[in-house]
């Protein structure tokens, strides 16, 4: 590579001009900052998950291996091949229950863990008081979540009924190292010892309990090879196997899916920030285009100019990227520091270079791609502009490199962004997405020019004035459009992603939701408990369907570990799943491919699919799956797939078989109730009184617990976004500031004309008026459509269209706006005329 | 007899606005001798700063012959004439055109720095002291008055040793008194460097000074004086 001869040269101009401090600069910076840190800060944030999950993934599985088993307890051969290859063993058993004081005044639903001496092989749990765990669970006793205590209002030494069982509470659990293996809690932890959970007979054919395996392997053995080993040995086995290589699958998921969204705000404050780059880039030259002429009247080239105002900008640029980057680096430390144990994952607090690496190349390439453009335009300007009175930026294209430039910048970044994007398909319709509506938003500022230049009412010269103000030379009607309309499409995705998840909580809170759910109703508890409900005041029946457990073990035949699943079903296969059978297809059946078999079919077994999980198996009708249930394996063929909306809270089942293949397997009976809200607890307290195992779900837990986890990652999700707003403000804010010494200049030669503050004012509202409602109405449009996009595609839920959302954030930001514009003319208005006319 | 510094030949020049074509200049032949200075006289609007603009290199005339310095500059690409006017042209401007983050040192520096001369500052210096601003040589435009902006200036068009020198109403910012300061400095430094010197003027006492006048209307050069 050729170095450039006026490259020093260049480099003393950009140093003389960085004498001038970041002055015209702060909204340059500002972006940079805010959107390097917005991306360093997620990104920190993701891989100290990650790398929290991986450090601690032994104390989240509870050993290196997990070996998790529906309903039944290991066979003998199975045990003695693990007390043979283990270096340690812990057998822990989870299920669902409800907790009662012990004259039945108070009930819980309760997470149940029954342990064993061994636990836990990693890590300790503790109890507040200090007593050992072991002591704590011996004869009868069990250690609880404070929760629970309040719940049942019971203090230590008190006794707390389950199922059959009386234990009494020795200890408030502190710490529980596993505690993330379980899923979504429902409810308090209650913990007891195998002793205590034979007592409680809670544990019958088909009840939805979980034998889980925990073990150690032997010193020098690698995970893999012992995995493989047990595998091998075990070809058929039914076992859900995890180790410390993916300690926590449906965490992970979680997190990617948090992860994209915030990866996505952290995209769009980028974009904002580039809005805000290429503004301030541009007013910042326009006000040194007699510097520019200046210098290549003396002999600069114009290469010369753009690379010295280029190495300007990169200075500043790298300061920027690096205050941006120690705040993002700063996230995980700090959020450790201040939340640290009430996180809901461990945070490995040290600095992670990845992702501050990619956000440095995004805070670059952001500014390269935003500010080559206005740089390249400016370096035009023709010098002989200095023998007439003003200059003006050149109009037209800039120079090939600064195109080409621009070009590969924007590509690299388009690049790096889909390239490193949790799900690379989203990322590749933002990355599409955002020029097209850049695009859009150009093109509507360019016809509001138009507009403007056209429409000139005669008997309004203040409206004539506001238009005319739109289509001058010079004015800042395209950035404004552009970072205007921006920055409200953003705000309205964002506004209208919060309250989707928002409206999908609330709207479970009607009357059509049941009240309960009731799991592990046996066989012969049916009749009797269809009595008490029929029995019980202001309680409706809803449904009952049998339940069972099982693991899809081949799709169309092949092995589900050869199969090729897409991303968002892996789940179906990783663990165990619920099934049903039924003669006639549930009221909530919404049949799209196929038919539902006859009432009567007695033929060979059919299965109906929910839709998007068999497309994702890659199973169309006439395809077969089959199913490992408690070590049988049934294969039936796929009669119809169903649309399943899994976030209404009503029975549900993604695969329901055909009669006649599942009635010997052992199973219990789901059943809901509706129930008024003065009934619910008596329903709730006659069902734990009558039926100690039966475990009755209220959907206002579920609703609570689901709510705590959307507050959770509602807070992560919130502060992007609303530094994403303050990106967008930021942006506003520069783009109005970039018009203000026009303005008041303009105001000051109208007052001496005569004008009046009302005239200057009414103009002023013609103006933003006019631009604003155009903008804003596109903007919406944009936003909107990107917002259903992340809300069916990537969280895959139903859309909702909340015009009041929308509403509310097009009405801020066009006040916004408004006030940002109306105080630099307000400003400008105050302003004396003759300090200024005297400089002039 | 060596080359004319200046020869314009028939140049046309065309500025296309929105308010459509206008013609700036239509047909302008000039020619300056080596040392020789001329004043540009003319109305407002008359084309006499474009007229200079083409000269420098800064406007490309849409048709004729540009010759300075005995370079054809109609040929040149946007580096070359960069080159050209480092080393051949100086430029004064009404409103100085200092650059404001620039010491006076700087700016002065500034043409030899651009065309790698071994010592810029000692260079610039010395034109600083010899139009009287040796003590300001660290002082930024915004604190030197309007006077010594422009000394500031003409020591920046000179340092080169250009041979051509190009003046567009030098005092027109300044009063009187500075204004007859300035001059008198151009002058003489013109008179030590031997350089054309083409000075656009409204001033008639100014122009006598030159050796000759020309009258410039509406693109056209309508009157050569004698001066």
């Amino acid at each position: 590579m050729v170095f450039p001869r006026q490259a020093p040269a260049s480099w003393r101009i950009a140093r003389r001009e960085l004498r001038g401090g970041v002055r015209g600069f702060r909204v340059f910076l500002a972006c940079l900052i805010l959107g390097v840190g917005i991306t360093a800060a997620v990104g920190s944030l993701g891989e100290a998950l990650k790398a929290g999950l991986a450090r601690d993934a032994r104390m989240i599985l509870g050993g290196d291996v997990e070996l998790v088993q529906f309903s039944q307890p290991l066979a003998d051969k199975a045990m003695a091949w693990l007390e043979a290859n283990t270096a340690a063993l812990s057998h822990v058993v989870t299920m669902r229950g409800m907790a009662r004081d012990e004259d039945g005044a108070h009930r819980s639903l309760v997470e149940l863990k029954a342990v064993d001496g061994a636990y836990p092989l990693v890590d300790r749990a503790r109890l507040e008081d200090g007593t050992a765990l072991a002591d704590a669970l011996a004869d009868g006793g069990a250690a609880v979540d404070k929760g629970l205590l309040d719940r049942l209002g019971i203090g230590i030494g008190d006794r707390v009924r389950i199922g059959a069982a009386l234990l009494t509470v020795r200890g408030v659990l502190l710490r529980e190292p596993d505690r993330l293996t379980g899923g979504i809690a429902l409810g308090p932890r209650l913990m007891m010892d195998h002793a205590s959970l034979q007592e409680t007979q809670l544990v019958r054919p088909g009840t939805l309990v979980r034998h889980r395996y925990r073990a150690l392997v032997p010193d020098g053995t690698a995970v893999g090879g012992w995995v493989a080993g047990l595998e091998t040995a075990f070809p058929d086995a039914v076992w859900r196997l995890r180790d410390t290589r993916d300690a926590n699958p449906s965490l992970r998921r979680q997190l990617d899916r948090v992860g994209l969204f915030l990866t996505l705000a952290g995209l769009a404050a980028l974009l904002v920030g580039g809005i805000g780059v290429a503004s301030a880039v541009s007013s910042h030259l326009h006000g040194k285009l007699h510097t520019i002429a200046a210098l290549k009247c003396v002999g600069a080239t114009q290469a010369t100019v753009q690379r010295a105002f280029l190495m300007q900008l990169g200075v500043l640029g790298l300061g920027a990227i690096a205050a941006g980057l120690i705040l993002g680096a700063a996230a995980p430390p700090v959020l450790s520091a201040l939340f640290g144990d009430t996180l809901p994952v461990p945070l490995a607090g040290v600095i992670h270079g990845a992702p501050l690496a990619l956000a440095a190349a995004y805070g670059a390439l952001t500014m390269l791609a935003f500010s080559l453009w206005p740089l390249g335009r400016a370096a035009r300007t023709r010098p002989g502009v200095l023998f007439r009175g003003a200059a003006a930026p050149a109009s037209g294209w800039p120079p090939l490199v600064a195109i080409v430039g621009t070009a590969l910048a924007a590509l690299a970044l388009a690049g790096i962004a889909v390239g490193t994007a949790p799900r690379m398909s989203i990322a590749l319709g933002f990355v599409l997405g955002a020029p097209v509506a850049l695009a859009i938003f150009r093109a509507a500022a360019a016809l509001v020019v138009v507009l403007a230049r056209r429409t000139r009412p005669r008997r309004l010269p203040a409206l004539r004035l506001g238009f005319a103000n739109l289509a001058r030379p010079g004015a800042p009607t395209v950035p404004v459009a552009m970072s205007l309309g921006t920055g409200l499409a953003v705000l309205v995705s964002i506004a209208l992603v919060e309250g989707n998840l928002g409206a999908m909580l609330s709207e479970q809170r009607n009357d059509e939701r049941p009240a309960f759910f009731f799991l592990d109703i046996q066989k012969q508890q049916i009749a009797p408990f269809e009595r008490l409900i029929e029995e019980t005041a202001g309680v409706d029946y809803g449904r009952r369907v049998p339940m069972l457990r099982g693991r899809v073990v081949r799709i169309d035949g092949v092995p589900v570990r050869d199969a090729k699943v897409a991303p968002g079903s892996e789940w179906v296969v990783q663990s165990d799943i619920g099934l049903s059978y039924a003669a006639e297809a549930p009221p909530n059946a919404e049949i799209v491919a196929g038919e539902w078999w006859p009432a009567d079919y007695d033929g060979p077994p059919l299965v109906s699919l929910a839709e998007e999980e068999a497309l994702d198996f890659g199973l169309e009708l006439g395809d077969t799956l089959s199913i490992n249930v408690l070590g049988r394996e049934f294969t039936a063929e796929v009669a119809s797939l169903r649309r399943v909306d899994w976030t209404a809270f009503d029975i549900n089942f993604l695969v329901i078989f055909s009669p006649g293949v599942l009635e010997g397997a052992p199973q219990t009976q789901l059943a809901t109730a509706h129930a008024t809200p003065e009934a619910e607890p008596v329903l709730e307290r006659a069902v734990a009184e009558r039926f100690a195992n039966i475990t009755a779900i209220p959907i206002r837990a579920i609703i609570e617990a689901l709510d705590e986890l959307m507050g959770r990652v509602g807070a992560a999700i919130q502060a992007v976004a609303g530094l994403t707003v303050a990106a967008g403000l930021l942006v506003l804010a520069g783009a109005t500031a970039a018009g203000h010494e026009r303005r008041v200049h303009n105001a000051v030669v109208f007052k001496v004309l005569g004008a009046r503050r009302g005239d200057l004012l009414r103009a002023f509202l013609a103006e933003h008026i006019l631009l604003g409602c155009a903008i804003a109405g596109l903007a919406i449009g944009i936003g909107t459509l990107a917002a259903w996009a992340f809300v069916t595609q990537v969280l895959d839920l139903q859309w909702r269209f909340l015009p009041e959302y929308v509403a509310v954030t097009a009405a801020a930001c066009i006040t916004m706006t408004l006030v940002l514009g109306f105080a630099s003319t307000w400003r400008a208005l105050g302003r004396k005329a003759a300090p200024l006319l005297r400089v002039e | 007899m060596s080359d004319p510094a200046v020869v314009l030949d028939d140049v046309h020049l065309t500025l296309t606005s929105k308010a459509g074509p206008v013609n700036i200049l239509r047909g302008v032949s000039l020619t300056a001798e080596r040392s020789e200075s001329i004043a540009v006289l003319g109305p407002s609007g008359a084309g006499k700063s474009t007229l200079l603009a083409i000269i420098a290199g800064l406007e490309r005339a849409d048709r004729g012959r540009v010759v300075v310095s005995g370079t054809d500059i109609g040929g040149l690409g946007e580096s070359d004439l960069a080159a050209f006017r480092r080393s051949a042209v100086g430029i004064v401007f009404q409103a100085f055109h200092l650059i404001p983050t620039m010491t006076a040192l700087e700016n002065v520096a500034l043409p030899l720095e651009l065309g790698s001369h071994g010592d810029p500052f000692g260079a610039a210096r010395e034109a600083l002291e010899s139009v009287g601003l040796g003590e300001r040589v660290q002082h930024y435009p915004s604190q030197l008055s309007g006077g010594e902006q422009q000394r500031v200036a003409l020591a920046r068009a000179f340092v080169p040793q250009p041979d051509v020198l190009l003046a567009d109403e030098p005092t027109g910012n300044l009063d009187g008194e500075t204004g007859d300061a300035v001059m008198s400095e151009l002058f003489r430094m013109r008179a030590v460097g031997g350089s054309t010197l083409i000075l656009v003027t409204h001033d008639h006492d100014l122009a006598a000074r030159c050796d000759r006048m020309v009258h410039i209307a509406d693109g056209r050069i309508v009157a050569p004086a004698e001066g």
